[in-house]
């Protein structure tokens, strides 16, 4: 599978989800935030992404914390993004 | 084109969707021993039941008396007299039943003290046929929907059934005779089309929320279900009835609950004025969301909205202490921050009134089985869930009935497969041969348009013109140049354009083929409610006030029946409301107040 068609996947991904406040974050930071990752970042942002939206969403509403450093970082840039 | 093959799979049923009702009706039929495929555009445990956070309702009994007939009492009350009675009490006398059932696949209910599930009072649930409020839902903490899909899952996993997990249904394979004999569907990761043939065929698509500008719908819900069985033939019952929420953030639809009211938050027009003063005086920001809702529109009808556009009002708490929003609404200052971009301690949230549930649906029988207008079922047709119209909600849906309706009718459109498999009426047929004709020029006009339109911008026109011109309070001239733009948008959604053309994970093909789901959806919607010229329940209309002989502005007399929309000219039929309950009586017409 080439670039193209992975980022379509995670777009799907992000997009299609079972709440409507994860499809807007996520696209969201997909469009504006992803390209400007570290391959790391890029990692955890994908395994973020898999994650099922009621696990996810405690993470970015602050109510719980990330274990892992690096996804400790791309939280906090989720958490930052303002859907408009 | 009818020499074009595509590969085809052969199962006993096929199951489109893997929410609530698509794993239910999965599990009765694989642990049958039927061969069953489930579709989904998701994993499963990614459906939009996992939204649902306030409980399923069961008059279980466990914390104080409970009859299944006051629940059907209530049920047939919130639907405004238009559900139909023997569903209904079906519906409520199963509801003990599959709760329980649920319960025995897993799902972690919470408890009372005596390890009985825990059960709350829920609005419009009344003990003693209206008298006072029950407590009857019983919930997963907040977390139901998304525990209830989960028991559900692991269940149908230890029952082998299959599941082609990111593949979209595309089209209904009906023969001449009207037998449905399986869908034809698209797999993301390659872009192969494969029909799934099958002697039964159970749509779970859920809902087509995202028809409308401002919805508390994720992404996923664009009416699949319906598109496919508008374009096969088969009439859409209801689609006038949505469930609307007062607030949600403007633009974005992310729900700002009412306790932001509770806590003294005020709504505000361009202004600043506290309109609600001028149509509640006494309740004020505080009165039903029915009411709310309506000034609401009123506001931005009459140019007294907010924003460039005039197009939302202002939900205001900067009057209330920093400290006690920290303290006491810390969830709708982050939602509000992330989705408006605003903090509501120092400026006013844009709401507008949000798209929640559809009522209406492909109509079916209480066993689940898909009807045509004389109620004979079609064979080889089941439907279940939201996209399904039983009809149990009628015109207004009661809170927790919805994960009920999953749970009774998943299970009886399973059932019914079985019995229908057995007694003969159904088996697989052969397909005819341009079986995937339409599906296949479908997708050839699409890989061909050139200088068509953008599918963006095409979805976001219907989405408006939904909003503006068939919303939560509705006028008769703006329905009437709503059913004209309506049919606009559909010429630009036939020649979408798309630049991708690729095969592997082409998301832009799939979301011109959602789009060709959601203008169905939305004429159906928009032509049905500007013939309806009555209010009930959700489709509240000015030319239709209340009066002394018609409370409320409810028309029994000329408008106490079902409407049937037929994609084929637009054609509008109608059918009686089902009065006659299974085995109680009727519950007869009266004024609808609480």
């Amino acid at each position: 599978m080439g670039d193209r068609e992975k980022l379509n996947r995670l777009r799907w991904r992000c997009t299609r989800r079972a709440m409507l406040e994860m499809d807007l974050l996520l696209g969201e930071f997909l469009d504006r935030i992803f390209p400007t990752l570290n391959p790391e970042q890029a990692d955890a942002f994908v395994n973020l992404a898999d994650m099922e939206d009621l696990e996810l969403w405690p993470l970015v509403n602050g109510s719980r914390e990330c274990s892992d450093p690096v996804q400790a970082e791309v939280v906090a840039l989720l958490r930052d993004v303002r859907v408009k | 084109m009818s020499k074009l093959t595509i590969p085809v799979r052969k199962f006993d049923a096929v199951i489109v969707g893997a929410g609530g009702s698509g794993l239910r009706a999965a599990i009765q039929l694989s642990e049958a021993g039927l061969k069953t495929a489930v579709l989904s555009k998701v994993f499963p445990t990614r459906s939009h039941t996992v939204a649902a956070q306030g409980g399923v309702s069961a008059s279980l009994g466990n914390s104080e008396e409970d009859h299944w007939h006051w629940h059907m009492y209530d049920t047939v009350k919130g639907s405004d007299w238009l559900g139909d009675q023997d569903a209904i009490e079906y519906m409520c006398r199963m509801a003990p039943e599959v709760v329980v059932e649920l319960e025995h696949f897993g799902m972690p209910f919470d408890r009372t003290d005596e390890g009985k599930i825990y059960q709350r009072p829920f609005g419009g649930h009344m003990s003693n046929f209206g008298e006072k409020p029950v407590r009857r839902a019983c919930a997963a903490a907040d977390r139901t929907g998304h525990a209830m899909l989960h028991a559900l899952y692991q269940r149908n996993v230890r029952a082998n059934t299959q599941f082609f997990v990111e593949w979209m249904a595309l089209d209904l394979i009906r023969d001449d005779s009207g037998q449905v004999l399986g869908v034809i569907a698209l797999e993301m990761e390659t872009g192969d089309v494969v029909a799934f043939h099958a002697k039964a065929t159970v749509f779970a698509t859920g809902g087509a929320g995202r028809i409308f500008y401002s919805s508390t719908n994720a992404f996923i819900n664009t009416g699949d279900g319906l598109g496919m069985a508008a374009r096969a033939g088969i009439a859409l019952e209801d689609m006038e009835f949505w469930q609307f929420h007062p607030t949600g953030v403007a633009g974005a639809g992310v729900l700002i609950t009412e306790g932001v009211r509770g806590e003294g938050g005020i709504l505000r027009n361009s202004a600043n004025e506290r309109f609600m003063e001028r149509y509640a005086p006494n309740a004020k920001d505080l009165a039903s969301r029915d009411v709310v809702s309506r000034a609401m529109v009123t506001e931005i009808n009459e140019g007294r909205g907010c924003g460039p556009n005039k197009d939302f009002v202002l939900l205001d708490i900067t009057h209330l202490d920093p400290a006690t929003i920290m303290k006491r609404l810390p969830g709708i200052r982050e939602i509000s921050i992330q989705f408006a971009g605003i903090d509501p301690i120092k400026a006013p949230i844009p709401v507008v009134p949000t798209c929640h549930y559809q009522m209406g649906g492909v109509p079916t029988n209480y066993k689940g089985q898909v009807v045509s207008q004389d109620a004979t079922p079609i064979p080889g047709f089941y439907a279940a869930g939201e996209v399904a119209c039983a009809s149990v909600h009628g015109a207004n849906r009661l809170g927790t009935n919805s994960l009920l309706d999953l749970l009774v009718f998943g299970k009886s459109s399973g059932d019914s497969v079985i019995d229908d498999l057995r007694s003969g009426a159904i088996g697989l047929k052969e397909l005819p041969a341009d079986y995937a004709e339409r599906t296949l020029s479908r997708l050839n006009r699409l890989n061909t348009q050139t200088g068509g339109a953008s599918v963006n911008e095409t979805r976001l026109e219907l989405q408006r013109t939904m909003q503006k011109h068939c919303g939560v309070f509705r006028f008769k001239d703006m329905l009437v140049e709503g059913v004209a733009k309506i049919l606009d948008v559909e010429k630009a959604v036939l020649r979408t354009e798309i630049k991708d053309k690729s095969q592997v994970w082409n998301t832009a093909r799939v979301e011109a083929l959602e789009l060709d789901n959601l203008i169905e959806v939305a004429k159906a919607t928009m032509i049905s409610a500007e013939a309806r010229k009555e209010s009930r329940g959700a489709h509240v209309r000015d030319d239709a006030p209340d009066t002394a002989a018609n409370p409320n502005g409810r028309d029994d007399v000329n408008w106490h029946k079902h409407t049937l929309w037929h994609r084929e000219s637009n054609r509008l039929d109608y059918k009686p409301v089902i009065m006659k309950p299974l085995s109680v009586e009727s519950i007869a017409l009266k004024t609808r107040s609480y």
